[in-house]
């Protein structure tokens, strides 16, 4: 596992059209180092964990403006689960209240990222946290 | 083939017995899971075989990072691929190769038949990070089990491709899939890798990219079995394709005549490649684009791909043969030896020609001894 690179799924579930947060997070990431994989808008929480499969990501990157975080992320982490990825790591970023946080972390999140996240402490965060991958 | 194809149907071929560790029990800790490289990938390879799709996903991640559980796996999945029809799909950025590609699969679909896609996108020479985006354009296809899309970062390898291109291919083909759309990173003129991997080989061209010199020049056109002029409906689409069309069959009138001098002077014979102009968003020339793949891969085990093949086992066994010399130079017992050879040719006291004598010679003797 000497130069095994981690690779980042970064989706933007739900219906809102705002991906610059997205992008930039992707091309943040890339210039830290990482592989990572971007879909474009409007994924479903199914097309989201059946791109994490097939990527064989370590982390999945939900990006939501819409406020719909407390019906789409739950969902996510129950679609991931179901294809046998319990292990991957899941963050959020975007507009989520703290009071929210709790929740999300019961469904299944690792990590929220507020508003004000500098792209450093994502890779930071990744890098420390990212769990070693059972192969077979 | 049908929709259940790829993979869970492969019980006919079974994996070839005997296994890279036939030498005895496996090391196994308390909870049962640690094994060792070679038996992961043994277990790799069955779970590819059965139609488990995370555990292909797994291997193709062994492979992009050359471990010796990918190696013990296509040591097992080798024998049972070389079914599928691997296409290459390559040409300039933003030509349409993805869009292309998403529009073959579906089309491919249609057909009731599995679909993988294979697109590499180019990693970071500075940072070694990657953006991968070419999920972006086959959105329509995150629903479908039965298509298998893996982007796969370049990592430093030149030529268009990643290292890690053809075995990964082979992992799909032994999977099941009947066809491997295996897309290159934007090409220039001449990363023409692909065309000695694929079976066939796609080159994209947008509209209105160059005059007719262009098309005659050597490099990325002169290795393509079929030309696709995208989008089809803009204007200029149409001259684009009728400037292909003429100049790519320049100078190549007479067939047997051109044959004839090719195989007087020891070369291949110039390819003459079929111009087919398509909108992949509508599917307006799509069906006609897959029915000719189709017929090239039922044209398989005609004389006339054979060398191509042969081609690919020499690219290959190279590529094998390197890492493992590599390996043995720079981790084996003549590692101080090469350490001196490096030495001397740096202070210019030997040149790289009288290195390599040495290097070989150290080789040889201990594979005499």
């Amino acid at each position: 596992m000497a130069d095994r690179r981690i690779k980042v799924l970064i989706a933007k579930p739900g219906l809102d059209g705002h991906d610059r947060g997205a992008k930039v997070l992707a091309r943040g990431l890339r210039d830290e180092g990482f592989e990572v994989v971007y879909t474009g808008l409007r994924q479903t929480p199914e097309m989201i964990a059946s791109a994490a499969l097939q990527e064989d990501v370590d982390v999945v990157g939900l990006s939501i403006l819409s406020g719909a975080h407390m019906t789409l992320v739950p969902r996510v982490c129950r679609a991931l689960r179901d294809e046998g990825l319990g292990d991957v790591l899941v963050t959020v970023g975007g507009i989520i209240p703290d009071d929210d946080v709790p929740a999300l972390r019961e469904a299944g999140v690792d990590r929220v990222f507020g508003p004000g996240t500098t792209i450093g402490e994502v890779a930071e965060y990744l890098r420390t946290n990212v769990r070693p991958r059972e192969t077979a | 083939m049908t929709d259940e194809g790829a993979g869970g149907a492969g019980g006919d071929r079974g994996l070839p017995a005997g296994s890279p560790n036939d030498g005895g029990p496996e090391p196994v800790d308390g909870d049962g899971r640690t094994r060792t490289p070679a038996a992961r990938g043994v277990r790799l390879a069955e779970g590819v075989r059965s139609g488990d799709r995370r555990m292909l996903a797994r291997l193709l991640t062994e492979i992009e990072d050359r471990t010796s559980v990918a190696e013990a796996a296509l040591r097992l999945l080798y024998p049972v691929s070389g079914n599928a029809h691997l296409v290459g799909i390559t040409g300039a950025p933003g030509a349409g190769k993805s869009t292309l590609v998403a529009a073959l699969a579906r089309a491919v679909r249609t057909t009731g038949r599995p679909a993988a896609v294979l697109a590499i996108d180019p990693s970071s020479p500075i940072t070694g990070g990657a953006l991968l985006g070419d999920r972006i354009r086959m959105q329509e296809h995150a629903g479908d089990r039965n298509v298998f899309i893996r982007s796969m970062a370049s990592r430093g390898h030149a030529g268009g491709l990643a290292a890690a291109a053809v075995d990964a291919a082979a992992a799909l083909d032994a999977a099941g899939f009947p066809v491997v759309f295996l897309e290159t990173v934007g090409a220039g003129q001449s990363e023409v890798e692909v065309a000695s991997i694929a079976d066939t080989t796609v080159v994209v061209e947008a509209p209105e990219m160059g005059d007719e010199v262009q098309a005659i020049k050597a490099g990325l056109l002169e290795v393509a079995d079929i030309v696709v002029v995208t989008k089809g409906d803009r204007p200029g689409a149409r001259r684009t394709a009728a400037q292909l069309r003429a100049m790519l069959t320049v100078g190549t009138t007479d067939e047997a005549d051109a044959l004839r001098r090719a195989e007087a002077h020891g070369r291949r014979r110039p390819k003459r490649p079929e111009v087919m102009l398509v909108t992949a968003p509508t599917g307006d020339g799509i069906p006609e684009l897959l029915a000719a793949l189709d017929r090239r891969h039922e044209e398989r085990d005609a004389a006339a791909l054979q060398p191509a093949r042969v081609a690919r086992a020499a690219a290959q066994l190279d590529a094998v043969m390197a890492e493992r010399l590599r390996a043995r130079l720079r981790d084996g017992p003549h590692r101080a030896a090469v350490t001196d050879v490096l030495r001397s040719m740096a202070a210019h006291e030997i040149d790289p020609y009288a290195a390599a004598d040495r290097v070989m010679k150290l080789l040889e003797e201990s594979v005499a001894g």
